[in-house]
């Protein structure tokens, strides 16, 4: 579904990813993991088309096309999706009003009608009982005044509206208590069918209890260093990165 | 069709949708002003020595009148000679029944949308048409004169209630007020008037919709509304005027009166030729409007959405005379490529507790200037005056420009006056969000500028709200680079 070969890329003309390879097959669910300012965001930024991310090498394949050849609006209409880390607000423009438009997009790039009012309620209310939403968070104006608990919902939200093939999830965990990432990581594992695939970029384990990854990937100094299972997030839980930093920072010099 | 009339038609259809020419035939005054032209006007129609009167001395006084000079728009100056004063669609015969309408005429409202057949009919909506000089049919007439409601074009009213005509026109803009008002004064072709009598709440929106079809001519309509004691009616007016590469003037007076107890709503959506993208052409509209709360608890509210018009200048005003009186102005202004618009509101707070809320909206895009500029003034007799100002710039792009000019006079100490601005640029990490759920870069600035307009929009009647969102979608195509 996705590969990855050899992608650098640089924001400021600061190199962060320096030569990323991984592949991800339908249905998987991969952890991405590593310490700050490995390249996790830019990896997620780079994946979704952000402008100020520039790729000077390698490509992204997405079901054989060339992604980073796509516009931001292709991939995501082509089943690209991003949780946002920092989830913007839009004043004015009602959750349901922006999802409409969103969702009718997406579908028309598929050759299918656009729902009406009814039918586009109808999925919603399907859709927000995934992620335990309120009612009235659908009339409320995007993002705006939610609490950060609220806003990471409201992307699950959006993702089950949306239905991509490929989720990429940007510290989703980051700033909710417990109840919040049960609710998410709820709503995410509903929608796990074999088929869509995750990569679920986290700085703690903890998320992983709640998503159970199949692969678990590390990033470091922009490139994969170390690739397990889920046993691999357990190990950084107990020690650290440090012994990974060494490992690499040992080969590098040598 | 002709090759050229195709171009102009694909042209006008990406761009700016109103902009065809309808073939009607039209009876036209020779061009140039000087008072054989208001003599003719008022011949044309027919008026009675004290309107002729009336006329003559605004022509005599906006002689002696200069023409007014903005600090923040530039333009061509207007000839005054040059301008075509009074344009009339020929009638093929008298009108009796809508059949008899110029299927032309009847043919260019139903491209701009608006249907003159009652059988047909918006939900519930009186509409009075004028193109160019005259308005060419009012309808649902008969059914608002059951409830005593008068809605008609403004020369019928002349000659039908020339009492309610003589008492209330120029009373709340005296041809002494501006430079415009004057000119507006002399020759002011036709426009609409209504009347609510005591006690009676209009059961239908009313609607104006105003159409330059002559090149040449200027359109210097008069609209007065007066709602009796505790009368409700809200009024709708709509503009468009096909593309042409001479700037067009439109100078209109709108008066409106507010008994005790009563209420009138004005929403204007606003959408004359903007000119094309170096500036050229377009309509300069310069227009004073201004309504006054005669007595307690009156209300008047004023909604514009302004997204046309080469060069605006506008300031839709509340003269808050009675006690408890309310005035209220929300107000979109869009402007594009080389548009400038300079409007705003007063708000002139007489009576005690009298309260006015202001909310703007201005959005820049292309190489346009937007400026808002509004007088808050409580007078020495206003107790307890309140004021509640909002005015809100957004900036699309890197070479337009926003500006606010709020002008306050409190000379009353008991008065509250708060005034609230921000200027914002629509955001990368925006239109991002948007993108990234699949909607394209002009659909999300599309969704942002409708979601930042919202509190304006909320004011309009639903069918007005929905035409003023696509509108603004419209207007701001290829604002973003």
């Amino acid at each position: 579904m996705l590969t990855i070969k050899d992608l650098k890329a640089s924001v400021e003309e600061k190199q962060i990813l320096n030569g990323l390879n991984f592949e991800v097959k339908p249905g998987e669910v991969h952890a991405i993991m590593g310490p700050n300012g490995s390249g996790k965001s830019t990896l997620a930024s780079v994946l979704a088309g952000r402008e100020e991310y520039e790729v000077t090498g390698g490509e992204v394949l997405f079901n054989g096309e060339d992604l980073l050849d796509m516009s931001p609006e292709d991939r995501a209409r082509a089943g690209v999706f991003l949780a946002f880390q920092y989830p913007v607000e839009i004043p004015g423009v009602s959750n349901a009003n922006f999802l409409k438009t969103a969702v009718n997009e997406v579908r028309k790039s598929k050759g299918l009608e656009a729902l009406d009012s009814k039918q586009f309620l109808k999925l919603m209310q399907e859709k927000m009982k995934l992620v335990e939403m309120d009612k009235t968070m659908t009339q409320r104006s995007v993002n705006e005044g939610f609490s950060g608990g609220e806003k990471k919902r409201n992307e699950i939200f959006q993702m089950a509206m949306l239905e991509p093939s490929l989720a990429i999830l940007d510290e989703t965990d980051s700033g909710l208590d417990i109840d919040a990432l049960r609710i998410v990581a709820n709503g995410v594992n509903a929608l796990r069918d074999g088929n869509r695939s995750f990569i679920v970029i986290t700085h703690y384990q903890r998320l992983l209890d709640y998503i159970v990854p199949d692969f678990v990937h590390v990033l470091y100094k922009g490139r994969i260093v170390k690739s397990g299972t889920k046993e691999l997030a357990l190990e950084l839980e107990e020690k650290g990165y440090d012994w990974i930093k060494e490992e690499v920072d040992a080969t590098l010099n040598a | 069709m002709s090759d050229d009339l195709k171009l102009l038609d694909d042209v006008a259809n990406s761009e700016y949708k109103w902009g065809f020419v309808s073939n009607i035939e039209s009876d036209n005054a020779p061009k140039g002003l000087n008072e054989d032209i208001v003599r003719f006007i008022s011949a044309k129609k027919n008026e009675p020595e004290w309107l002729l009167e009336y006329r003559l001395k605004a022509f005599r006084h906006w002689q002696t009148m200069t023409e007014p000079v903005w600090p923040n728009v530039t333009y061509p100056k207007v000839d005054f000679q040059d301008i075509i004063y009074y344009s009339a669609p020929k009638p093929k015969v008298q009108l009796d029944s809508l059949d008899d309408l110029d299927p032309e005429i009847k043919a260019t409202f139903d491209k701009l949308g608006i249907s003159l057949e009652e059988q047909k009919r918006l939900a519930n909506v009186a509409v009075d048409a004028v193109i160019d000089s005259v308005s060419v049919k009012t309808t649902f007439r008969e059914a608002l004169l059951e409830k005593g409601i008068i809605f008609s074009s403004f020369s019928e009213a002349v000659h039908e209630h020339p009492e309610l005509v003589k008492k209330y026109l120029g009373s709340v803009v005296p041809y002494t007020d501006n430079f415009y008002a004057a000119l507006n004064a002399a020759v002011f072709s036709d426009g609409s008037f209504c009347y609510i009598p005591k006690g009676v709440r209009c059961p239908m929106e009313l609607s104006t919709y105003f159409r330059i079809n002559s090149a040449g001519t200027g359109q210097f309509e008069r609209t007065l509304i007066i709602a009796d004691e505790g009368a409700y009616v809200s009024y709708l007016e709509g503009c468009t005027a096909p593309m042409r590469d001479e700037n067009q003037l439109h100078a209109a007076v709108v008066e409106i009166v507010s008994h005790a107890e009563a209420q009138v709503k004005y929403s204007t959506v606003q959408n004359w030729y903007p000119g094309d993208k170096e500036g050229k052409g377009g309509i300069f509209n310069f227009v004073t409007k201004r309504g006054i709360c005669l007595g307690n608890k009156s209300k008047i509210s004023w909604t514009q959405v302004e997204t046309g018009s080469a060069v605006t200048w506008k300031y839709p005003s509340v003269i808050l005379k009675g006690d408890n009186s309310v005035g209220e102005f929300y107000s979109v202004a869009v402007t594009n490529n080389m548009q400038q618009a300079d409007t705003g509101t007063k708000m002139i707070h007489i009576g005690k507790n009298t309260s006015s809320t202001i909310i703007s909206k201005g959005i820049s895009g292309g190489r346009s200037h937007n400026s808002y500029r509004g007088l808050v003034k409580i007078n020495k007799s206003a107790d307890n005056a309140r004021n509640f100002s909002q005015c809100d710039s957004l900036l699309l792009g890197d070479q337009c420009g926003a500006h606010t000019f709020p002008y306050l006079e409190v000379s009353n100490k008991s008065a509250k006056v708060e005034h609230e601005a921000t200027t914002s640029k629509v955001g990368e990490d925006q239109i991002f969000y948007c993108n990234q759920r699949g909607i394209s870069t002009e659909d999300a600035v599309g969704l942002i500028v409708n979601g930042y307009c919202k509190e304006v929009f909320n004011q309009l009647p639903m069918e007005f709200a929905v035409e003023a969102q696509k509108l603004l979608a419209i207007s701001l195509e290829g604002s973003v680079g």
